[in-house]
């Protein structure tokens, strides 16, 4: 960490500026600004869903964005293919390694541009120039051996040094360490700060904050598609970097405390695990209460509500019901207990896309009546049509298939499904992920009207100001621990931020 | 769901309109093919043959509709065919009764269904490989019950399956069109219809949302079974006797492609029995067009090929979206086919 020179007096070497994306019912990116400069690691950051993989596709030409400009060295550029950014200079790594494992590292090293001879491959030749390069990023491997024969480190440092030869002025690296070892990692680092000393700029994407401190000199911190800050690592503390990466702008709100007192108790959940995805878990839940679920991404906020919702099973743990044991193993015994979870991924776990509005709403109020006992007409109608009214959502009709939503009334749209059910215990993962603004107040005032109504909700939500605003209690959970619970005055954005980043450091 | 009438109508109107222009060509062939005569307490003609000769991939196709609907597919519809026509004429050479023969045969196909069940719903294993085994492994079986012979009988009560009548109409008909009525009631009287299109749109959304998909998934491959052994026993009682090589020999082809034809995606989601049954019918006719040209044997197989391909490339849906651009006259009613949604939802994560 030491010798780091802001090097702000130069022209950046990209510039991105303006870069916005639409997806049908969302904004992706709204207006976002880059600027990477030679010689720098530049750490991009944010939650889940925060914009960073569209920033980094919208760069690469992998999706054409619908605004904004991109300089490369002062000249506008326009990448229309991931190939075209390569050209460009644009190089990138994913977290996957993209190479070829059935082809030996130097087939790799040299796809598409083999040194020849008499038009056919030179492969001594290739061979020769891999052994260079690669000794040159430190790895002294023989370039004639199939890739497979290398560690996922060995074989990350082989499409970097691809990367570089190919474009060799950004690198953009997207979660490069996801599985690599403290020792790769070390590698890969070495691999990094010498790329630096050459004088490229690049981008290193990653979810691990001690990382980030340690080789990156720059941050920009994305939040639902907007840059929330710029910083240079070297003035601000993790602390610092988490608050803005779960937002708050909060400190007003908070004042205005929940009324009511919460109900009698209604679950229990006594050390309820999972080996491999959830520590021993525990919490008291009551009726007319809503517990938030803080923490980061892969903390286990969505594996909690999963265990919860018997959706995977526990393998340790209890759960009491009103006081009495209760085994859940799937999600159809725990909706007959009256329990509802509108999952975090929509797409995939909630909505039944060709289906109608309306058949998704009745849809598991009709799995619990069972097949025997179809809904009448009439009813489904009336059903659909007063949660369409009372949660407005917007639609041209309730036969269109629900893919055609928009995400903010999808999730609507799912929170009807699971209001049709009655439930008394509602678990929402993520509810306001990826739909506008004017849905997410909504779901917002919702939660807050279904908790006066006596449910007990739990909800998971790496926004923080939302926490803060609606829970009456906070679980702070940290790698797959819980490792906090907030209660009353404590709820505030300082504390969760605070809960969260202690434990960071004490993992390092 | 499509209850209602019109709507219902709307579903299968393309598949009508092919099936009126199939059936147009064989008048151009066949002048007379419309002529229907009653002699001997039982109607005749070609139309009626067209409904007849069709009811073994007809009584296919309603299983395979539902399968197909759960993103599905079961291979092993003509095995299980030549199983189950074994099965019953092994009963009644042994001397049982036509009821049990029927009973026994029928048995066998759900057995059969359950065993495809199992391997998709609780292993796990792929429909179209799980489906394969038994599709191979089912004319071995039914060669080990007839003893590697073609087993012909003489029982009254199990021939009139296949050749008999019943109010003067050939009883395969009645069979298919009672079992086509009872599985679309089945369905669309009950919550089943809407269930079974939802695990085959989603299955994990499903899940979460509550439904027993491994059982309904259990269930859609036995009500196959049970459709294939019907189809089984009627055309062994049409031949009067049970030949495991040749029962139903790729049929279960014949009724995919029904499915097909009936509008139905291969992707799983909506269906409609109707509908597939409207492709049996059209398959049907596209056989007697053949059949009635004279043309010679040898080109049959072509000329089928030939007419299905036109009929998908009908129903594509580029040239369907074609037909849309060219009547779309206002945009108060939705378009059927939306834009192509990108393949990433907005901000995918980078993990």
């Amino acid at each position: 960490m030491k010798s780091r020179r802001p090097m702000t007096d130069q022209p950046p070497l990209l510039h991105a500026s303006g870069i916005s994306k639409f997806f049908p019912g969302a904004v992706a990116l709204d207006e976002v600004e880059l600027k990477l400069y030679p010689g720098e690691v530049h750490a991009l950051l944010g939650e889940n869903g925060a914009g960073k993989s569209t920033l980094i596709k919208c760069l690469t030409g992998a999706y054409r964005r619908d605004g904004g400009v991109i300089r490369l060295a002062g000249a506008e550029v326009d990448p229309k293919s991931t190939a075209d950014a390569q050209d460009l200079g644009i190089g990138t790594v994913y977290q996957e390694v993209n190479l070829l494992p059935n082809l030996t590292v130097a087939e790799n090293l040299f796809m598409g541009r083999q040194p020849t001879r008499f038009g056919l491959v030179n492969r001594r030749a290739m061979n020769r120039a891999a052994a260079e390069v690669l000794e040159g990023y430190g790895l002294q491997i023989d370039p004639g051996e199939p890739l497979t024969r290398y560690s996922v480190a060995v074989q990350q440092v082989i499409a970097i040094a691809r990367a570089v030869a190919m474009s060799g002025k950004v690198l953009i690296l997207d979660e490069p360490t996801a599985s690599l070892d403290r020792d790769e990692v070390e590698l890969l680092f070495g691999v990094i700060r010498q790329l630096k000393e050459r004088g490229l700029a690049i981008v290193f994407i990653t979810h691990f904050l001690d990382q980030v401190f340690e080789i990156s000199d720059r941050a920009t911190v994305l939040r639902n598609g907007r840059v929330v800050g710029e910083r240079l690592l070297a003035e601000v503390s993790q602390h610092d970097i988490i608050t803005l990466m779960l937002g708050r702008q909060l400190e007003a709100r908070v004042s205005e405390k929940k009324g009511g007192t919460p109900g009698e108790l209604l679950l229990q959940v006594n050390d309820l695990a999972k080996r491999g995805m959830i520590e021993p878990f525990s919490l008291d839940l009551h009726r007319g209460e809503v517990v938030g679920l803080a923490g980061l991404l892969g903390s286990g906020r969505t594996e909690s509500a999963s265990l919860l919702f018997g959706a995977v099973q526990a393998d340790q743990g209890k759960l009491l019901l009103e006081g009495r044991e209760t085994r859940i193993t799937n999600p159809r015994e725990a909706i007959a207990h009256r329990f509802a979870l509108c999952p975090e991924d929509r797409k995939t776990d909630g909505i039944v896309g060709d289906l109608s509005v309306r058949d998704n709403i009745i849809l598991a109020l009709q799995a619990r009546q069972g097949w025997m006992r179809p809904i009448p007409r009439a009813k489904v109608n009336e059903i659909a049509e007063h949660y369409v009214k009372a949660l407005d959502i917007r639609l041209a009709s309730l036969d269109m298939p629900i893919r055609l939503l928009s995400g903010g009334n999808q999730q609507k749209a799912l929170l009807a499904r699971w209001l049709a059910t009655e439930p008394e215990f509602l678990i929402l993962d993520e509810p306001t992920r990826g739909i506008d603004v004017g849905a997410h107040a909504e779901i917002i005032a919702l939660i807050e009207t279904l908790r006066e109504n006596g449910m007990a909700l739990l909800v998971a939500s790496s926004e923080l100001e939302e926490l803060v605003a609606y829970s009456t209690r906070v679980v702070v959970l940290r790698d797959r621990r819980q490792v906090k619970e907030l209660s009353g005055d404590e709820i505030t954005a300082d504390n969760i931020v605070a809960a969260i980043a202690d434990e960071e450091r004490g993992a390092a | 769901m499509s209850a209602t009438t019109p709507s219902l109508l709307k579903r299968i109107t393309p598949q009508l309109i092919i099936l009126a222009v199939v059936l147009g060509l064989n008048v151009l062939v066949f002048p007379d093919f419309f002529d229907v005569s009653f002699r001997n307490g039982r109607i005749f003609g070609n139309l009626v043959d067209v409904f007849n000769r069709g009811a073994p991939v007809a009584l296919l196709c309603i299983g395979m509709t539902l399968v197909i609907a759960t993103k599905g597919i079961d291979l092993s519809v003509g095995a299980v065919m030549a199983i189950a026509g074994a099965t019953a004429a092994s009963l009644v050479t042994e001397g049982h009764g036509w009821g049990t023969a029927l009973i026994g045969a029928l048995a066998t196909g759900l057995l059969c269904g359950l065993w495809n069940g199992v391997l998709v719903a609780v292993l796990r294993i792929q429909p179209i490989v799980a489906t394969l085994v038994l599709m191979v492994a089912g004319r071995g079986i039914a060669q080990l019950i007839t003893e590697g012979t073609i087993l012909t009988f003489n029982n009254e009560g199990l021939i009139r399956l296949g050749a008999g009548t019943v109010l003067g109409i050939p009883t395969p008909i009645v069979i298919w069109l009672a079992l086509g009525t009872l599985a679309t009631l089945a369905v669309r009287r009950t919550a089943l219809g809407m269930l079974i299109e939802a695990i085959g749109v989603n299955e994990a959304s499903s899940r979460l949302a509550g439904i027993n998909s491994r059982v309904l998934l259990i269930c859609v491959y036995l009500a196959s079974g049970l459709c294939a052994a019907l189809a089984g026993v009627i055309v062994a009682a049409d031949i009067k006797g049970a030949d495991a090589n040749n029962a139903g020999l790729w049929l279960e082809l014949d009724a995919i492609l029904a499915v097909v034809i009936g509008g139905n995606s291969l992707l799983g989601g909506r269906f409609s029995i109707v509908a597939s049954l409207i492709g049996a019918l059209i398959i049907q006719s596209v056989n007697s067009v053949i059949l009635l040209s004279g043309m010679p044997p040898e080109f049959n197989l072509v000329i089928k090929a030939l007419l299905i391909l036109a009929i998908l490339v009908i129903q594509s849906p580029k040239i369907g979206h074609l037909i849309y651009m060219l009547r779309a006259s206002g945009p108060e009613s939705l378009p059927e086919r939306p834009k192509p949604a990108p393949s990433k939802a907005p901000g995918d994560s980078t993990s």
